[in-house]
Order: structure tokens, then C-alpha cells, then sequence
């Protein structure tokens, strides 16, 4: 295979270090998981849940947690609904989850995930903003379409298309796709576009005129695209880290193009460490393709992990949940079984692939979220590849983002210093 | 003393608007949009066992004069979000957003109103509006212009869709036996069908059974169609009546309304929004006052105020001088956008001749005049003296409650906390401690069961 081009961006932490994420659903990415003796299933509808796993997130020295979230009950199927009543159905929305536990976290990122095909882009950008507001700048969001025919139904607005994930391949497969994905990408747009439609020396509280703000530091975005357009400004001033982290979860082409053009983090699905190395050279095309070559796009390897210090247990662990499942768990990423020290190994071989860093999906929770923050995390600042305590208090500053210009800004300079 | 029961005062603090009332050129005015001055009015109100703590909405940034209105406060968090991070630094406090229903869809309103309920532990409520404004809806991929006579059938319909997600679970489905392995009853949860008006929806709602079933409802509007609406579906109205007579009309009316659709008075709480001022004395009170109003009417503000009367662009004139020989522009407002109070004001010629009777008699300048005429402080005294007020609003059928509107952020409410809700506990008619947990416990409303929900 000839080589893909690889832009001149920085990849692994020049430090070596790398970066490490937990993908939080429900009692856990099995879907027996609920059913595990140290599982909490009545309580996933309380903020107590949330806020106790966050926290161990937390004390394990993370980057971030993402949240789960979709616009209808889970399901089997990964197309439409089923009527099973053996695993976990019902959510809480993923944004109010972040925003109940931001006051309660001090240093680790908030990234909820949100649908972006039937919402409003205005609701979506004041919501994070004000989520970077109560989190002091430790927000992102991870943002999702939805080709499904049944959420299409809950919103009652437009067709759905007509696709199965087998067509995705055909033309008219490819088609949607397209549809659904550049939609994603003039919703991010306009995301980016109304956090930066304050400058941020825009309040001004100037008695002696009575104007409280300098208008011209307001600005119309004036997004018109095919299949929407918004006017601007927002009505939230410009968040703390003035560009929350925008993060897609990537399985494509046309996602990986998404986050290749308008993200800050991707998350991707490789197999091996050969598989992660092609996934990255495909995003890194299509970020210099894009012109931001010399921009910092974290790419994460999703894993789902079992995880015991006791060389077998996770695998049996396993075994016993898909037996009580009555199938073994199938999953987009691959998914490990094995110790702490034996994930570390994977890790620093797909680091060397080219990924920045890691979201971890326990296989159980709380179990596994333990034994990544007080197994795996030990074992990786052992061999020096991961932090010994927070060095930064806002998301863009643990991943290494620096703050950025206002587009808007009269001469784009460095807006840090104006910051009121 | 009259033999019939003390009625029970309720009180709820509205976090500080974007317009006039909010003075953002005092020492004491601290940030409209930082978290910490959400925590402190939010914390203040539920040491003094406020019901609830409000927030107002507003989807475009105002304009005037074609350009954005840059006198008044401008700039606030988005709603649920704000509320989601409050219920962590409060325990009992009900938490009650403005959620347009224009601009919105069931689906993810309810699911985003079901998830604050659980993750406030039942203390969620919504003060549904309607926009009409085609303005607004330049910010959204749907639009949104309605005719002003369509809005309340737009909200009924919003209501109606969103209330038949709230009550697709039952509140009974989740087992989560780890034993047998069961984690539903029922294999089908959330299931609903709902085809009305513009409405046109189906399938299974995601977010179970929330600890109130729904928010608490609230309305704000005085109209005709308001009032209906309020009485057929609301347990909370925000009104602006801000004297005895009025508010005693307003409340005999509605509650009035109430039986035709089997509810009883008790069902619907009557809370106008109110403003204050507290003093050592009466009269320092007033001396006060009229500092605070002055501080709300700068002289750009009295010209921007006055021009949305005349409907004309005024700036060239001084605000310390006479007002406008120019009569008001009558006919389609041009020249403020994104407000409600632009359309309140009846026949403007009337209007502004009596500004100007009422300017000549008592020698006022523009500033002056606007001053007088717009936006008096409700209760101004002592705390007493107030306090006294207060519940006689209240004992005396003209409210239920009030919503209290400080006119500084964040510690516009500290003294009346301080020294006003200590002389209604002494009383017997404010709360000393929450009787219940959830925000329809505070305001006196029974649970609410499936079926009384649906039947609604």
C-alpha cells in the first residue's frame, strides 16, 4: 500500500504520555453488566450513580469521561427497537447528566454525547457553553448522528432514510451517509461559529456611555447552508475555553472526514495495532486535506475492557456475563479481557500506531472503571507514560489545545489576554 | 383575628433578567453568566426555604434601532443545563425553567425535563412559553413564525404530546432483579402514539417515570387565552399584578376558571412577580428606591425606553430635557425587536399625551418621566412594613405567593433572606423548614398519579 500523507502534526504527547478517557453507559458495556453483586441498577436514574463514577474517574487522573446517550431506549438491534427485558432500557439525557456533576469535579472533562440530527445547533452551543460555565472550562461535547427510522418517528419531522447498515456500501447508502454526516459537519459549524459570536472582551459595563456591552463585539454568524440556517449571535458569551472540545466517535470514511475537518478528538475502533496505523494516517489525510495540519486532533482507540489483577478472572468474568447474556458480547471495538499490565502493553503498542490516547469502555461498572483507575493508571505512571497529577484545570488544557483566537476578533489576535 | 386558617405564603427568586430591572452599573453588581452568582442566589433562596428559583428565557439578543440593545444586562446560560448544575449545590430548592415551545420538540423537551426531575430528585418545573416571533426563529433550522391568536394552541398541542411521553412509563416497569435477570417488566415501556395538530409523532420514550411524573407546570401570560390555559393545565401562574385590586381580580377570575375542568382552587397557585426595597425606615426605603430607579433609567436608557413608545429613533435628543414635540409613529412596530413588552403598550398617541400632561404638570425631563412611569418597586419599607404587605397580599386573596425580582446579581435577595423571611416565619405564614422533598410537596400539590396525568 502506498503511503497515506502524513501531515506535520504532533502525535503521540512529545512527552510520551498518553491520554486516557472512559467511555460511561449504563451499568457498563455488557449487557449483563447490570447484574454483576457490586452493580447499582436501581439507581442509574440518580445523580448519586453519576457523580460516584465520575468521581473515580476522577481520582484515577483521567482527561475526560464521556457520557451515552441516543434519542430512544436502547436496543439489540442496532437499527431499531427490540422488546427484550433482560438488560438496561432507559436513559437520562447526557448533557443534564454532565451539568449535575460538573459542580461536584474539579479537574477531569465533561463529554456528553448529543444527536445532532434532529436537534437545534443554538440549543446545542449555549448548552455546552453554560456546561464549560459550571464546569470552569472542562467541557466537550461528542457529537452523534442518527440514521434510525424510529427516532426519525419520535420527532415526526422528516423522512428517515431508507438505508440498512448492509446498503451502507450502495449508492443510496452512501448517499445518506453523506447526508447525514455533512449535516453534522454545518451543525458543528454553527457550534463553533455561536461560541465564538462573543468576543470576550464584549461586556464592557462602561457607566459613563450605559452600554454594558460594545456591540461590535457581538457578531451575526449568518450560517446558511443546504439544510439550515442560523443568524446569530448566541445568547451565552463565549465559554471559558472558548472552543469546547468537539469529539466524534468514527467507524468511516465520512466521519473520519467529520473529524478530520471540524474536531478536536476522534475516537476510532482499529482491531490491531496495524488497523490502528491505517485509521490514523485516514483522519491525518483528511486534517491536512481540511488545512489544519498543524492543529492538535486527538485520535483515541476505543477498547472494551475486563480487567482483573488476577491473570484469567477478567476473561472468566466475561465468560459468566455472556453466558447470562446467552450470547458473547459483540462490540464495534475490540474488546480485552486480561490484567492491568496486560492492557498496558496494548496500549503503548497502539500509542506507537500513531493514537494519542485511549477510551476505555468498562466492560462493568464500577468494577472495571477500579481496576482501570487504581490498577491500569499505577501500572502506566510506572512506565512513565501517564500524569501523576492534574496539570491542567480545563479540558483543551489537559489535551494539550491551546485556547483559541476568536475567529471574529479584529486581527485574530491571542484573545487570552482580553479576557475580562 | 378571623377565625379562617392563615393561608401559607409561597416564594420563588427569579434570577435577574436581561432588561432594565437588573442594575449592572452598582458596586454590588456582580457577574450575570459565571456559576458562582447562579450558586448564591440558588443557595441564599433555600436557606430561606424559597419554593423554587426561577429563570426567565430569551432566544434572540434584543435589538433596537436594527442593532443589538446594548444598555441592559445581556448574556445568560442556557436553561436545563444551568438547572442540571444547581440541583448539585442545592437539596430542596425547586428549580423551574422558561421553555419555548416553538422553538422546541416534545421529544427532547420532555426527555430533558424527565432527566432534571431524577437527577433533582423530583424539583423540576416549566414555565411553558410560545413564541410568535419570526425574529427569534432566525436562530433555528425550523423557524418559528406563529400568529400571535395560534400560540396558545401551539403550547396546548406541546403540552398535550409532551405529557403523553411524561406518562408512557408508568413509574412501575424496572425490576432489576439481578437474579432472575430481570430488568423490565414490561417489554414495552414508553410506548406512544401521538397524532394531533402539528404533532405527528410515535415510538418509545427513553427516560423513565421521573420522581414528580412531570415538572410543575407554570404559565405567565394575562390574556384571555392565558388564563384558560392556565386553569385547564397549570399549577403555577407568573403574573404581573402588582396592587391589591388588581391581583384580587386577577385571582378571583382564574381560580374561578378551575372548576369547570374538575380542579380545585388549591390546584393552581397564583404568584405575580414582584420587585422590593428595604429600608431602616419607610422613608429611607423610598430615598432607596428612587436611587435604584434612577440606576435603571440612565438617560440612554430613558431615550431607548421612550423610542419604544414613539416608535421612532429619538436619540438625538437629551434626556435631561423636554420630551419629543414629535408624536409617536403609529402602525407596525419597527423599531425594538425580541421583547414582550413592546407589545403591551395600547394606543400610543393616548399614551404619550398623557406622558406629556403628566410631564408638564410635574416639570420632568425625558429621564425623569420614564422614571416615573415605568417599572416602581412593588413593596418598598421596612422589613416590617413590607413583610406586612406581603401577606396581606396573600391572606387576602390577591396572590398565593410571589416571585421575587431583586434587581442586583447575585445578592439581590441576601437581606430580604436575611430580615424579612424571619418576620413571616414569627408569623406563621412562611415555612421554617421544607415539609416535603420535591418542589410540588413545597406548593402544596398533591402527587400526581398516572391517571389523574393523563386524564388532564
Amino acid at each position: 500500500m502506498p503511503e497515506s500523507p502524513q501531515p506535520d502534526a504532533p502525535l503521540p504527547d512529545e512527552r510520551g504520555l498518553l491520554h486516557l478517557a472512559v467511555a460511561l453507559d449504563g451499568a457498563g458495556w455488557h449487557p449483563a453488566a447490570w447484574r454483576e453483586h457490586d452493580a447499582r441498577p436501581e439507581e442509574l436514574f440518580t445523580a448519586r450513580y453519576w457523580a460516584d463514577l465520575v468521581a473515580e474517574a476522577e481520582r484515577g487522573l483521567l482527561d475526560l469521561v464521556t457520557i451515552e446517550d441516543s434519542l430512544s431506549l436502547q436496543s439489540a438491534h442496532p437499527f431499531e427497537p427490540d422488546e427484550r427485558t433482560d438488560q438496561v432500557r432507559g436513559r437520562l439525557d447526557a448533557v443534564l447528566i454532565a451539568a449535575r456533576i460538573a459542580p461536584l469535579t474539579r479537574h477531569i472533562g465533561l463529554v456528553p454525547t448529543a444527536v445532532v440530527t434532529h436537534t437545534e445547533p443554538f440549543h446545542l452551543s449555549k448548552a455546552i457553553a453554560t456546561l464549560d460555565y459550571v464546569s470552569n472550562g472542562r467541557a466537550g461535547i461528542r457529537v452523534k448522528v442518527s440514521g434510525r427510522a424510529d427516532e426519525f418517528a419520535h420527532f415526526g419531522r422528516r423522512e428517515a432514510p431508507r438505508v440498512s447498515a448492509e446498503d451502507f456500501d450502495s449508492p443510496s447508502g452512501q448517499a445518506a451517509l453523506e447526508e447525514l454526516f455533512g449535516e453534522a459537519e454545518d451543525y458543528v459549524e454553527v457550534l463553533r461559529r455561536l461560541w465564538d459570536s462573543w468576543e470576550d472582551d464584549a461586556e464592557i459595563r462602561d457607566v459613563a456611555t450605559g452600554r454594558f456591552i460594545d456591540r461590535k463585539k457581538l457578531h451575526y454568524i449568518d450560517f446558511e447552508g443546504s439544510r439550515f440556517s442560523v443568524r446569530g449571535p448566541s445568547i451565552t458569551p463565549r465559554p471559558p475555553q472558548g472552543q469546547p472540545v468537539v469529539a466524534a466517535l468514527a467507524h468511516r470514511g465520512e466521519p473520519y472526514r467529520l473529524v478530520g475537518r471540524s474536531g478536536d478528538l476522534g475516537f476510532v475502533t482499529p482491531h490491531d495495532s496495524e488497523h490502528a496505523r491505517q485509521l490514523v494516517a485516514e483522519i491525518r489525510a483528511a486534517q491536512a486535506a481540511a488545512g489544519r495540519a498543524d492543529e492538535t486532533v486527538h485520535i483515541f482507540g476505543d477498547l472494551v475492557v475486563f480487567l482483573d489483577e488476577d491473570p484469567g478472572a477478567a476473561a472468566d468474568c466475561k465468560a459468566r456475563l455472556d453466558r447470562k447474556a446467552g450470547a458473547a458480547l459483540t462490540s464495534d471495538a475490540a474488546v480485552f479481557t486480561g490484567t492491568p499490565a496486560e492492557l498496558a502493553d496494548l496500549l503503548q503498542e497502539w500509542q506507537r500506531a500513531g493514537l494519542t490516547g485511549f477510551r476505555l469502555r468498562p466492560g462493568t461498572l464500577p468494577y472495571d472503571l477500579e481496576q482501570i483507575t487504581r490498577g491500569l493508571v499505577p501500572e502506566l505512571q510506572r512506565r512513565g507514560i501517564f500524569r501523576t497529577a492534574y496539570e491542567a484545570s480545563t479540558l483543551r488544557g489537559l489535551l494539550g489545545l491551546p485556547r483559541p483566537a476568536n475567529r471574529y476578533a479584529a486581527g485574530a489576535v491571542d484573545a487570552t489576554a482580553a479576557l475580562v | 383575628m378571623s377565625s379562617k386558617p392563615l393561608k401559607q405564603i409561597h416564594l420563588a427568586a427569579h434570577f435577574p433578567g436581561v432588561n432594565n430591572t437588573t442594575v449592572w452599573s452598582d458596586p454590588a453588581a456582580g457577574s450575570q453568566i459565571d456559576f458562582s452568582s447562579f450558586v448564591h442566589l440558588a443557595r441564599t433562596a433555600e436557606r430561606a426555604k424559597f419554593d423554587f428559583l426561577f429563570l426567565a428565557e430569551g432566544l434572540r439578543l434584543r435589538e433596537q434601532n436594527g442593532e443589538i440593545y446594548d444598555l441592559d444586562v445581556v448574556g445568560r446560560p442556557d436553561t436545563f443545563t444551568v438547572l442540571a448544575a444547581l440541583a448539585a449545590v442545592t437539596d430542596r430548592l425547586g428549580l423551574a425553567g422558561t421553555i419555548n415551545s416553538t422553538f422546541n420538540e416534545p421529544y427532547e423537551v420532555a426527555r430533558q425535563f424527565a432527566s432534571l426531575d431524577h437527577l433533582s430528585a423530583g424539583r423540576a418545573a416549566w414555565n411553558v412559553v410560545t413564541s410568535w416571533d419570526a425574529f427569534t426563529g432566525e436562530n433555528f433550522r425550523r423557524g418559528g413564525f406563529l400568529a400571535q391568536e395560534d400560540r396558545y394552541e401551539r403550547a396546548r398541542q406541546f403540552l398535550n404530546a409532551t405529557w403523553e411521553l411524561f406518562d408512557s412509563w408508568r413509574g412501575n416497569e424496572i425490576v432489576a432483579d439481578k437474579e432472575s435477570g430481570v430488568f423490565l417488566r414490561d417489554p414495552n415501556p414508553g410506548r406512544f402514539d401521538h397524532h394531533v395538530g402539528e404533532f405527528d409523532i410515535s415510538g418509545r420514550f427513553d427516560v423513565p417515570r421521573s420522581p414528580q411524573g412531570r415538572p410543575v407546570i407554570f404559565q405567565a401570560g394575562d390574556s384571555e387565552a392565558g388564563r384558560e390555559f392556565a386553569a385547564s393545565a397549570a399549577d403555577a401562574i407568573f403574573t404581573r399584578h402588582g396592587t391589591l385590586e388588581a391581583g384580587r381580580a386577577f385571582y378571583g377570575d382564574v381560580k374561578g376558571r378551575l372548576a369547570r375542568y374538575g380542579r380545585s382552587p388549591d390546584e393552581l397557585k397564583i404568584l405575580p412577580g414582584v420587585t422590593f426595597v428595604l429600608g431602616e425606615t419607610d422613608a429611607e426605603a423610598q430615598e432607596r428606591a428612587l436611587v435604584i430607579r434612577r440606576q435603571q433609567v440612565s438617560g440612554q436608557t430613558a431615550i431607548k425606553l421612550l423610542e419604544q413608545l414613539w416608535n421612532r429613533d429619538l436619540s438625538a435628543y437629551d434626556p435631561d430635557g423636554p420630551l419629543p414635540e414629535v408624536d409617536p409613529l403609529v402602525g407596525e412596530h419597527t423599531v425594538a425587536q425580541g421583547r414582550a413588552s413592546v407589545r403591551m403598550h395600547r394606543d400610543p398617541l393616548t399614551v404619550a399625551s398623557e406622558w406629556r400632561a403628566l410631564a408638564d404638570a410635574k416639570k420632568l425631563s425625558i429621564r425623569d418621566l420614564i422614571v416615573e412611569v415605568t417599572g416602581r418597586q412593588s413593596f418598598i419599607g421596612t422589613p416590617a412594613h413590607v413583610a406586612e404587605q406581603l401577606n396581606e397580599f396573600v391572606q387576602t386573596d390577591a396572590s398565593d405567593g410571589f416571585i421575587l425580582v431583586p434587581h442586583l446579581t447575585p445578592g439581590g435577595l441576601d437581606e430580604f433572606a436575611d430580615r424579612v423571611v424571619p418576620l413571616l416565619q414569627e408569623r406563621g405564614v412562611f415555612r421554617t423548614e421544607y415539609a416535603g422533598e420535591t418542589l410540588r410537596d413545597h406548593l402544596g400539590l398533591a402527587p400526581l398519579s398516572v391517571r389523574a396525568a393523563a386524564a388532564s
